[in-house]
């Protein structure tokens, strides 16, 4: 087996790297601080991102993407990853999904996303339908001409952001052999739009800066050329697409896991007590040979699973495997460094505190920790249960 | 326009370099990276070259065992090709020896200006570039702050401990540029994919037509430099800006 990168990919690591810790962590403390992005520098490193060539690294080359291999973009995920939140989503990486518009769509919405003229936002989650994405309440009816929305969706992330929004709505139901079921399509709804109104959503303990949003339709309508791909195939078309999403998440874990460590590191070299560096104490010192081994473990998982992805091998299961560990892996880190800085740690003019804040809703979003162990345990049991 | 760029390739200075116990040499055994000083005169180059309508970026560099993993990193910016020479014969190679063969290398193909970095990151000298114009038989003007050419001349703004001065000469020539000259640009993804395919000519000696190269400079011996002293802590209970006056005065700042 070859695990080494291409030059390539170091390359792309370097420029990344640099541009992380140049254009992105001097803003850190001010977002923190802000619980905002203040809109001039917003547009500053949107367009330092677009200048340098790294904006929509996920995107193909030929509309004006980074056009990278599934294990590029990975790498550029953990390097972005170690930056804030708030901040490394502005180096955009619009949603996959958008590559499922039509040819009129797409000079709509597509183009002006990846040259970063238009952003966007995915709307899937709602107050009573969180994992259990099928339930949604949010129903388009086909009238005349168009559709009509009506319903709530929440904890819809940098929608306060965003021109338009990727919108899953059911639309109709299918049986199934567990009874009737949601049949879900996905829109292309601008913001706007009479009868959709944004509202701003309560703070949250992680990723400062980077706000939640609640979104509501009333009789809100929208044109049948924004229904995106085919009615009724909805979640079909998130799962083509939005398959690789769980890597995002386990790759920014990885490459954040990688700085705190990197900070324990070198706290428990320079910090004495009782006459020696406390990273010599093995209370300490074996504390971090731990978390490297999980790091390093983290890392080669998500970066198999993405060199699976780029073989057209990636399983449910490799992404849930990665994820799952990846963000374990930075709770693990985060709450350990904690320890390490002892009460330091937990001072709000050092970083560490926000980090462990931070790491803590990796383990929520893009699939909870509970529905990646559901993931993997299916995978594992379905051959048996099809042999019994 | 054809503008050669002098770039070193150096150790990572994130990694804790090592000298050589017989020679005193810096080892440079492993991955090179593009010396952080030579990316503005890159960046330089291609601007000037862009705003001329056209023309070539050739890098210009001198390393052991045919690295260029420094070089990619211009390529990847935006420079169109590379010289590279390498040669075991060259290791341990003094300022002088090093500009003898950086002006052969340039002189391969035509060019209109040469640029480089008013001194490398490891080693100091900041002697190469002046060496490299005086082979050449070229001008040479050094800390540049601003460069522009306009109708075949060369105009610069030359740092000064005071200001700058306004400096013009003929083309071709040489000209160092200071780390303010402009803000080098990261190497895009599109460009680092471009850069495995554009062409890296790998020389040795021979290959050069300088005859043979000896180098005169020998390190006696190298030491530790002294640490630096500890500053003093005023502490301000009420009088501190005495002190700092005081100080200030001692030292005839004011």
């Amino acid at each position: 087996m070859d695990f080494g990168l291409t030059d390539e990919h170091h390359a792309i690591v370097d420029s990344v790297r640099t541009f992380v810790e140049r254009e992105l962590y001097p803003f850190e403390d001010e977002v923190e601080r802000l619980d905002e992005v203040p809109a001039d520098l917003a547009n500053a490193i949107r367009a330092k991102a677009i200048s340098a060539g790294i904006y929509a690294a996920n995107m193909p080359a030929d509309i004006g993407g980074g056009g990278l291999d599934a294990v590029g973009l990975a790498l550029v995920e953990r390097e972005l990853g170690r930056a804030s939140y708030a901040l490394q989503m502005l180096v955009a990486r619009p949603s996959n999904i958008l590559c499922a518009c039509n040819e009129e769509q797409a000079s709509k919405y597509l183009l002006p996303t990846v040259l970063g003229e238009r952003h966007d936002c995915l709307a899937m989650t709602e107050p009573g339908a969180g994992s259990d994405v099928r339930s949604m309440r949010t129903r388009a009816v086909h009238v005349d001409g168009g559709w009509v929305i009506n319903g709530t969706k929440h904890f819809i992330s940098h929608a306060d952001m965003a021109d338009f929004v990727v919108l899953f709505a059911v639309t109709g139901t299918e049986d199934s052999p567990r009874g009737p079921r949601n049949l879900i399509s996905a829109f292309l709804v601008d913001m706007g739009t009479p009868g959709f109104t944004l509202n701003r959503g309560a703070s949250c303990v992680s990723h400062r800066g980077y706000h939640q949003c609640e979104l509501v339709f009333d009789d809100c309508h929208v044109g049948d050329d924004q229904l995106l791909g085919q009615e009724g195939r909805g979640l079909e078309l998130m799962d083509q697409w939005l398959g690789a999403s769980r890597l995002t998440v386990a790759a920014n874990c990885v490459g954040r896991a990688q700085r705190v460590l990197d900070k324990a590191l070198d706290w428990s070299a320079a910090r004495e007590q009782f006459g020696q560096t406390i990273g010599k104490f093995q209370g300490i010192g074996f504390q971090l040979a731990d978390l490297a081994v999980a790091v390093e473990a983290a890392e080669l998982l998500t970066l198999r699973a993405a060199w699976r992805f780029e073989a057209g091998e990636m399983t449910a299961q490799d992404a849930a495997m990665a994820k799952l560990f990846a963000s374990e892996t930075l709770g693990r880190v985060t709450d350990t460094a904690i320890q390490v800085f002892g009460g330091t740690g937990l001072m709000s003019d050092a970083p560490i505190e926000r980090w462990w804040r931070d790491a803590r809703v990796e383990r929520i979003w893009d699939g909870t920790s509970e529905i990646q162990r559901l993931i993997i345990s299916r995978s594992l049991l379905r051959p048996r249960e099809y042999l019994a | 326009m054809n503008i050669a760029v002098c770039v070193k390739q150096i150790p990572d200075q994130s990694v804790p370099g090592k000298l050589d116990p017989g020679t005193h040499n810096l080892v440079r055994d492993g991955k090179l990276i593009l010396d952080d000083s030579d990316s503005y005169g890159v960046e330089m180059a291609l601007q000037l070259v862009d705003r001329a309508g056209g023309g070539e970026v050739t890098l210009i560099s001198m390393a052991p065992n045919g690295e260029v993993s420094g070089i990619r990193t211009a390529l990847a910016m935006g420079a169109d090709r590379a010289v590279l020479v390498s040669d075991p014969s060259l290791a341990g190679s003094d300022a002088l020896t090093t500009a003898k063969v950086l002006a052969a290398a340039i002189r391969r193909n035509p060019f209109d200006l040469v640029m480089a970095a008013t001194e490398s990151t490891d080693g100091y000298t900041g002697t190469v570039p002046v060496q490299v114009a005086e082979i050449l038989d070229i001008p040479s003007v050094s800390f540049a702050k601003k460069v522009e050419i306009e109708n075949g001349i060369l105009k610069v703004q030359r740092q000064t401990e005071s200001g700058y001065d306004e400096v013009e000469c003929p083309l071709p020539a040489l000209v160092t540029v200071t780390a303010g000259v402009v803000e080098p640009r990261y190497p895009s993804f599109k460009g680092i994919m471009a850069a495995k395919s554009k062409p890296v000519d790998v020389l040795d000696v021979a290959a050069l037509g300088t005859g043979p190269l000896t180098t005169s400079q020998e390190i006696v011996s190298v030491r530790a430099a002294e640490e630096r002293a500890s500053g003093t802590v005023v502490v301000d209970e009420g009088d501190a800006f005495r002190q700092v006056v005081e100080f200030l005065e001692a030292i005839k700042v004011i």
